[in-house]
């Protein structure tokens, strides 16, 4: 009898330390729709191939640009239950969040051992730095200050030539609406789609270096320029479709293809989104920077950190020195619709990402607000609220005094 | 020891379990969530380091200051009126048709019961695309492009999306009492009907030999013995509407300038989002403090009652 339970008991053992040696990485992402989840599988696949040894559980929740999943994050990392690696975007929402309570490990030197330390620009590298060290690599580079625009309405309603200048992205808005179509299609119902448009038109606003001082703590965030971004999203507003507290960012895309909308200002996800509905770039939808961004790349970037206790380490290591490299790179991001956070990976065969690619190498960059990269999330929660209230009510000195409050909150300047 | 008092030492001991988990799970948790709502627990960093430092009621203060969570009450207390007054109203009415035991009535009693198993997120997409507006006037979607081929496309209007109020009920509430309403009227018209069976028919006979009206008999009657189920179906019911969250986090979202927001969605944007832990248990308390306002009484009621 006892024989036998020993037996057991040793089988089990046995059974449970091949399971977690060998076995197994649990990568966390909230990569489910359209693209992500296509480009995640075919990556995850990749891996599984090149260590056969090394089963992927791929933990996902859905929910766009991540809001139910941040959420179940932070109640397992508080748990003590961290995933061996998980998906965040680049910056505040990392180092604020994570970093500076001392849950994650630096990966500075595994960056220099692998040999891809200067593989990233300066810029996305000082993203992902807290004090010097790095806490998590890049896998993905979005744009956000990219307008999509309908090329078949486009010429329709008489336009030749992409808006430069703010008054010639007026014109042609002023257009598409003499022509009856929706001239900027928005869908603001998880309200970071609204505070995306803000930010895009601070940094028109504001330049590169002075937004990214901004939240430096080295500009005040009561300024003049600040108004004339309200201002002139208020005067937006004159131009979107009437149910944008309806719809969600890819329904507002969607009126695009079904050549209802003539523009649409959306992180280039959207791009992909484009793609998988069966849209060519370059054919049926064009692309531009809005006014005044010319120079700038705000970028939001996916990045994966390594948090402390991960319970498979050494597989997670395994595997972001996989994510980091070229491979895992250019199999990654032209199905989502991305571009490589490495410079030296090459960006594939689609127009808008080769573009874009080249811009990533030489444009200043500038972190997003609402993507969690430029402040700390109470901060970003607090803006898409003013945000919010800003389209409802129009009312500019308020929700000026709104995002005034929200940085005095979490210790920006505002003096 | 008396037969009696083993017994009672036995029951005892039989509920003892449930009393040590309700007492952990519930009322302990209760007391944590009240001391982190008196704390400076606003980030994460603070949470993690866990060093607790009192600020009385700052938390509450910031919150009544506050007018996102000022709309939240008001949404609240509309909320809760016009889902009570509908799923009461409505499931007496069907629950008296459904009574009168006409032909297929059992077909009916099922069919409107069976919203009820549906879960709110379910409830809350659906009639989401239902109420979408579309882009007025041009492209009517879901309900008002049905208005647009009856001819109708004057009743068209923003549904959920309206920023217009009347006083401070925002009229973006009425698309989610329908559908709330919708998923709830079947359940009170279940127990209205369990209500209505259980009153014996010699007192409907008495008074229709006493020469008693239809309308009397319903009113002199019927609705004094319904008055029990009537008070439970306005605690469940209540209590429901004051925590709602799933409903509306899948069909509105909080709306234009907070037009369907309610505590809880706030609550899970300052506890998951701002990680703002103490603001968001401030919330919690008071919803926990709503909620109490409308079930001790009825305890009490009961508690009276039953001796």
């Amino acid at each position: 009898m006892k024989k036998w339970f020993v037996l057991i008991l040793l089988s089990l053992v046995s059974v449970m330390t091949v399971f977690s040696q060998s076995g197994v990485v649990e990568i966390f992402s909230w990569w489910t729709g359209g693209g992500e989840e296509e480009a995640l599988l075919a990556t995850i696949a990749d891996f599984e191939q090149l260590y056969p040894n090394i089963k992927v559980i791929n933990a996902t929740v859905a929910g766009g640009a991540g809001t139910n999943a941040k959420a179940v994050l932070k109640t397992r990392m508080l748990g003590g239950n961290p995933p061996d690696t998980f998906q965040v975007h680049a910056g505040w929402e990392l180092t604020d969040t994570y970093v500076i309570p001392g849950l994650m490990e630096p990966l500075t030197d595994y960056l220099k051992l692998w040999d891809v330390y200067d593989k990233f620009p300066a810029g996305l590298i000082d993203i992902v730095s807290y004090e010097g060290e790095v806490y998590s690599i890049p896998l993905t580079v979005h744009r956000s200050n990219v307008i999509f625009y309908n090329k078949k309405l486009f010429k329709e309603i008489g336009l030749t030539k992409e808006p430069e200048t703010w008054k010639e992205f007026i014109d042609a808005l002023e257009k598409a609406k003499a022509a009856g179509y929706i001239p900027l299609a928005m869908g603001d119902k998880e309200k970071w789609e609204a505070g995306q448009i803000v930010e895009n038109l601070m940094v028109a606003e504001f330049g590169a270096v002075n937004y990214n001082a901004l939240f430096n703590g080295e500009l005040s965030f009561n300024d003049k320029r600040l108004d004339s971004a309200l201002e002139k999203m208020v005067q937006l507003m004159n131009y979107v479709n009437v149910d944008h507290a309806a719809l969600a960012w890819q329904e507002a895309a969607r009126l695009l293809y079904d050549d209802k909308a003539v523009f649409n200002l959306m992180g280039d996800w959207a791009e992909g989104y484009f793609k998988t509905l069966g849209w060519v770039p370059g054919e049926d939808f064009g692309w531009f920077e809005l006014p005044g961004t010319q120079a700038v790349f705000v970028l939001i970037s996916d990045t994966f950190g390594l948090p402390k206790n991960a319970p498979h380490r050494n597989n997670a290591i395994i595997f972001l020195e996989y994510l980091a490299s070229v491979r895992a790179q250019e199999i990654f991001n032209p199905i989502k619709g991305s571009i490589p956070g490495r410079i030296d990976a090459d960006p594939g065969d689609d127009p808008y990402l080769i573009e874009t690619a080249e811009d990533f190498r030489i444009l200043a960059i500038s972190p997003s607000i609402v993507h969690g990269s430029a402040a700390p999330e109470a901060f970003v929660t607090s803006f898409n609220d003013a945000v919010n209230a800003l389209v409802t009510t129009k009312n500019i000195s308020q929700a000026k005094q709104m995002i005034l409050w929200a940085a005095e909150d979490v210790g920006l300047v505002t003096k | 020891m008396s037969v009696q008092k083993k017994k009672a030492r036995a029951g005892f001991f039989i509920i003892l379990p449930s009393l040590i988990f309700i007492g952990i799970f519930v009322y302990y948790f209760i007391f944590l969530t009240v001391r982190t709502s008196t704390s400076n627990w606003n980030s994460f960093s603070a949470l993690v380091k866990g060093e607790y430092q009192f600020v009385g009621l700052r938390n509450y203060q910031r919150l009544f200051k506050d007018p996102r969570f000022q709309t939240d009450l008001w949404n609240t207390l509309f909320f809760t009126l016009f889902f009570l007054a509908g799923c009461v109203g409505i499931g007496l009415f069907l629950a008296n048709i459904i009574d009168k035991k006409l032909k297929g009535s059992n077909f009916f009693q099922n069919l409107f019961l069976f919203p009820m198993a549906i879960s709110y997120v379910v409830t809350g997409t659906v009639w989401g695309w239902i109420f979408a507006p579309g882009n007025l006037p041009s492209d009517p979607q879901g309900i008002n492009l049905l208005f647009q081929k009856l001819g109708l496309s004057k009743f068209q209007w923003m549904w959920y999306t309206s920023t217009k109020s009347i006083g401070k009920f925002n009229l973006a509430l009425i698309p989610v009492i329908i559908a709330a309403v919708w998923q709830m009227s079947g359940y009170v018209m279940a127990m209205y009907l369990a209500g209505l069976r259980a009153i014996p028919e010699e007192l409907i006979e008495a008074s229709q030999v006493d020469g008693a009206t239809g309308t009397q008999i319903f009113w002199k009657i019927k609705m004094p013995m319904l008055r029990p189920i009537t008070l439970s179906a306005m605690i469940v019911i209540g209590h429901m509407s004051l925590k709602i969250f799933d409903l509306i986090y899948a069909m509105t979202g909080s709306g234009p300038n907070n037009v369907t927001d309610m505590p809880a969605i706030y609550m899970f944007e300052q506890m998951f989002r701002s990680n703002r832990y103490a603001t968001a248990s401030a919330i919690a308390i008071i919803m926990l403090l709503m909620v109490a306002v409308v079930i001790i009484p009825y305890l009490y009621y009961s508690f009276r009652g039953s001796k």
